[in-house]
């Protein structure tokens, strides 16, 4: 059985440049954990049904299991590490719109994405984009408030 | 103060930023990957396992195989940690392959060669129980098990408990009619978002690491000594943050294999991580069952008897299977009072994934069979199902299945919680109704009540030392596993020392070795147990702070109060000292000091609880009864089946409610779980009993969106041997909500439908008859 070939990708990731060395299989998930040290993105499924894994690439939510590291070369990478005190965290918390956590980071890069890109957003867009990830501990109704009032406050910047 | 705010959980900030770590988080260099190789097959014969070609790949430091291992299982040891001779489920681990990383692991796992030789399938446990059917454990008999397990050897029978109460001829002779009601469910899943994972390292000393995402740290420590001999005191278990565990992460399983792989390999640090599809059908799952239950009854509804038989499917191993069956049995009734009683809940082996808590433990289970019931009775009867549950609702002075005497403390007020649900469900203007030619909207309700069935002499430990700057760190063997039962013991400290919660800080990782043990985190316990012993800490710090404070301002401890931050004169508090001044003791001008660190402790054991009676049941399983009533409308398209679950109800008996915002969390999202569980979830299995949809595409749990409106109220009705009166939640969300969906739905479908998950499909072929085949 053959190793798989390893090399050296540079990613820019949360505004910072970082040198890795990686298989070329390995996805984007496994580098940000185990080559990074990035665990807030989290392993629920590897197959994208669940979104625990969600990060943004060029803006975009992306389920970093299905997508290859080399891919994300030249892009710009966020991950919940790299939000910086975003007003969706804020509604998360004040909502109680986590129990666990574990779903927390992947629902709140997607929530950020929906509310930068989609500050209109109307309830089928809500649902469309937030039906992407799983929540086991929570009814979604709390995330749901705290999406709703996010998206709300966004509305209210984007006016001014 | 602290008690009845809403205040946000401690590690909120941690959760939201990424920062949060949980055991698969923690990377070191040099750990190696382990891989597992499990069972094609539901039931077969192990003619050979090759691993030659595996030890031989690239990275590979060892395979570990079954030979020569212990058999486990808490209440019987029935389970080897790693197959050997015969597989019993789709799934089961064969072989651990160890190497230096998860995908040289993997792809060496994909070279040991299994032969085997198939067996028939069992496939229910009705199928289990027939004449004839394949034995699962030929020798039953010679398996090691506790006391109050009760084996039938030569059938697949791994126990029964059976409640007798009262004379139930007499009570059958007393009813004007008698119905009777079966129901059904296959196995379902947990679905943690965090699959289960678990670290092993041996040092040279011996002391064995575990790292383990788990809600029983410290029953990991008594299992490997129970199972290998192990040093108890030798076996450091650290549990950070868990990644929702619901039950599933209360069995020991992968710790084990984790500490047998590092064993292969010298004691080097080994990684035990399951993939979903092993978690969901290698690691135990959410038990199936399958029910009879005949309620008579008078004329006017008053229930004379009940005759239940759970036949629960507790799969391939019977670990804490055991222990479900028996507290579906305990409870069996429902919160009513019924004065003759007759159940027997069997624990059926069954060529299935292994089942083990899940979250209410027996109860939801319970409650969709007797809850269906009543439906029907009342639907025979011509009454409203909801009056005859006030009817029959269980109170002060009744009796519980196993013949504990109920007070105003020891269990929660139903009627109250029925009524109350009455009024919020607007049940009185409308429970059927339809919308349109194909459009019907239909209620239905469903009582729930739950004891915990924990070891009698289960405890929980708390310490609390304290910072220079005065503020209290609070440890405790509870696992935080979403609960935010951690936040809510700061604020029962804060109370108690009536200080600023935001200066109490909790210690949220488990290390065994320093942590306090708290039993397990199971079965609503955690603020009821750990509390009262945060209460008992929190009163020996204020015993000893006063001891210092009344030495120095030369006062008796008797005329001290603690609170603000400060130990002062009760009748002048401008006479104080600061807690921090004397938290480590009182330094006078002079250089003297007295006193020293001051430590709190605090613990609390369940008290008067019994183990049932072999024959009757009777005996005292848990310290209260917690009771609730829910409710849920949904709207029917006649047309293709389809469904919308529109809102949901619970009106849950609290006791008292500590935090607000999460108590309505906790509800919610155990509601949010049963709704999924009755209306999607349950596992696909082939006739040779293999697992058909182990993955989230196939096996969909409720996604944002197609949640329902929840509304949730609290009754308070004090537990008075509970801190501030409060009792267990986080569970009573999920028990009626089955139930209650399938009452609704068969009103607006106008067939009875037992089964579940409640699929368009089933109401279908329900409602068409048989003659559409098998789903």
């Amino acid at each position: 059985m053959e190793e798989t070939t390893k090399r050296e990708l540079v990613l820019s990731i949360n505004g910072e440049r970082r040198a890795v060395v990686a298989r070329q299989a390995e996805t984007l998930l496994f580098v940000l954990r185990d080559g990074l040290g990035l665990t807030g993105a989290k392993p629920g499924c590897l197959n994208g049904d669940c979104g625990a894994c969600t990060v943004l690439v060029n803006g975009t939510p992306i389920k970093s299991c299905m997508m290859l590291a080399i891919e994300t070369v030249g892009k710009e990478i966020t991950t919940i590490e790299g939000l910086d005190d975003a007003p969706i965290q804020h509604a998360f918390v004040r909502h109680f719109a986590f129990q666990c956590g574990y779903c927390t980071p992947g629902f709140i890069m997607n929530a950020h994405a929906l509310i930068e890109r989609h500050p209109d957003a109307d309830e089928t867009t809500i649902q469309e984009w937030l039906e992407a990830n799983i929540c086991r501990c929570t009814s979604y109704q709390e995330i749901e408030t705290a999406v709703k009032e996010a998206l709300a406050a966004k509305k209210v910047e984007t006016k001014f | 103060m602290a008690v009845g705010k809403s205040i946000i959980r401690k590690e909120a900030w941690d959760k939201v930023t990424g920062r949060a770590k949980y055991t698969n988080d923690f990377k070191e260099q040099g750990m190696l990957h382990a891989a597992l190789v499990t069972s094609p097959y539901a039931h077969a014969r192990i003619l050979s396992v090759n691993v030659d070609k595996a030890i031989a790949a690239p990275g590979v430091r060892a395979v570990v195989t079954g030979e020569g291992l212990p058999l486990t299982g808490e209440d019987m040891r029935d389970r080897p940690p790693i197959a050997v001779d015969k597989v019993r489920y789709y799934g089961e681990v064969v072989a651990v392959v160890v190497a230096d990383t998860l995908a040289q692991a993997e792809q060496a796992a994909r070279l040991v060669r299994v032969v085997y030789e198939p067996l028939p399938a069992v496939g229910s446990p009705r199928e289990a129980l027939k004449e004839g059917a394949p034995l699962l454990h030929e020798h039953l008999d010679r398996y090691e098990k506790n006391k109050t397990t009760h084996p039938e050897p030569g059938t697949n029978v791994a126990h029964r408990t059976k409640i007798r109460k009262g004379n139930i001829e007499q009570g059958f002779a007393e009813s004007d009619v008698i119905v009777e009601t079966s129901v059904s469910f296959a196995p379902s899943d947990h679905i943690a978002m965090e699959t289960r994972c678990a670290t092993a390292e041996i040092w040279p000393d011996g002391t064995i690491h575990i790292s383990a995402s788990s809600q029983s740290p410290f029953m990991i420590k008594k299992l490997l000594h129970a199972y290998f001999g192990e040093e108890t005191g030798k076996v450091i278990v650290h549990t950070p943050l868990v990644g929702g565990a619901y039950g599933g992460k209360a069995p020991v399983q992968l710790e084990l294999l984790a500490y047998l792989a590092s064993k292969a390999v010298d004691g080097r640090k080994v990684s035990v991580w399951n993939s979903r599809e092993h978690d969901m059908v290698t690691s135990p799952v959410h038990i199936g069952l399958e029910a009879t239950v005949k309620i008579g009854a008078t004329r006017d509804g008053i229930f004379k008897a009940m005759e239940i038989l759970f036949l629960f499917d507790g799969g391939a191993y019977s670990d804490k299977a055991i222990d479900v069956s028996r507290a579906a049995a305990v409870d069996c009734t429902g919160p009513y009072h019924v004065e003759n009683v007759f159940c027997d809940s069997l624990c059926v082996y069954t060529n299935r994934p292994y089942a083990t808590p899940f979250r209410s433990f027996g109860h939801c289970e319970q409650a969709f069979a007797v809850e269906r019931a009543i439906d029907e009775l009342a639907r025979t009867l011509q009454l409203d199902p909801w009056e005859v549950r006030r009817k029959n609702a269980i109170r002060p002075g009744h009796t519980t299945p196993t013949q504990v005497r109920l007070n105003q403390s020891n269990v929660g007020d139903m009627p109250a919680c029925l009524e109350r649900l009455r009024e919020l469900m607007r049940w009185d203007e409308w429970q059927r109704v339809e919308l349109d030619a194909y459009t019907v909207r239909a209620k239905g309700i469903s009582g729930g009540w739950k004891t915990s069935t924990i070891d009698t002499d289960a405890s929980s430990g708390v310490i609390l030392t304290f910072n220079s700057d005065g503020s209290v760190n609070v440890i405790s063997g509870v696992v935080e596993i979403g609960t935010g039962t951690k936040t809510v013991l700061a604020q029962i400290v804060a109370e108690r020392l009536k200080m600023d919660v935001d200066r109490v800080h909790v210690k949220m990782d488990i290390d065994t070795q320093t942590t306090p043990e708290h039993w397990k985190t199971v079965a609503s316990r955690g603020t009821f147990m750990a509390g009262r012993a945060a209460l008992a800490a929190a009163d020996d710090a204020i015993r000893q702070l006063k001891e210092i404070a009344a030495c120095v301002l030369r006062a008796s401890p008797d005329d001290l109060e603690v609170g603000f931050g400060r130990v002062f004169l009760r009748d002048d508090p401008a006479i104080f000292l600061p807690i921090k001044d004397i938290a480590f003791g009182y330094k006078f001008p002079n250089g003297n000091a007295i006193g020293g660190q001051v430590i709190g402790r605090g613990h609390y054991i369940l008290r008067h609880l019994t183990p049932l009676d072999p024959e009757t049941g009777a005996g005292k399983p848990g310290p209260e009864w917690g009771v609730c009533a829910e409710g849920v409308e949904i709207e029917f398209n006649r047309r293709d089946y389809t469904y919308r679950i529109v809102k949901a109800y619970a009106v849950i008996d609290a006791g008292k409610v500590l935090n607000p915002k999460a108590a309505l969390g906790q509800v919610m999202g155990a509601m949010s779980m049963g709704l999924s569980f009755a209306s999607r979830e349950g596992f696909l299995f082939d006739k040779e009993q293999r697992v058909l949809n182990p993955q989230l595409r196939t096996y969909r749990p409720i996604r944002f969106g197609e949640h329902p409106e929840y509304i949730v109220e609290f009754v308070e009705t004090p537990q008075i041997d509970a801190p501030y009166g409060a009792r267990g939640i986080g569970e009573h969300g999920l028990i009626g909500m089955p139930a209650a969906l399938a009452n609704a739905l068969s009103l607006a479908v106008g067939v009875p439908l037992n089964e579940l998950p409640l699929v368009p499909e089933l109401i279908w072929r329900k409602q068409k008859g048989d003659s559409y085949g098998p789903v």
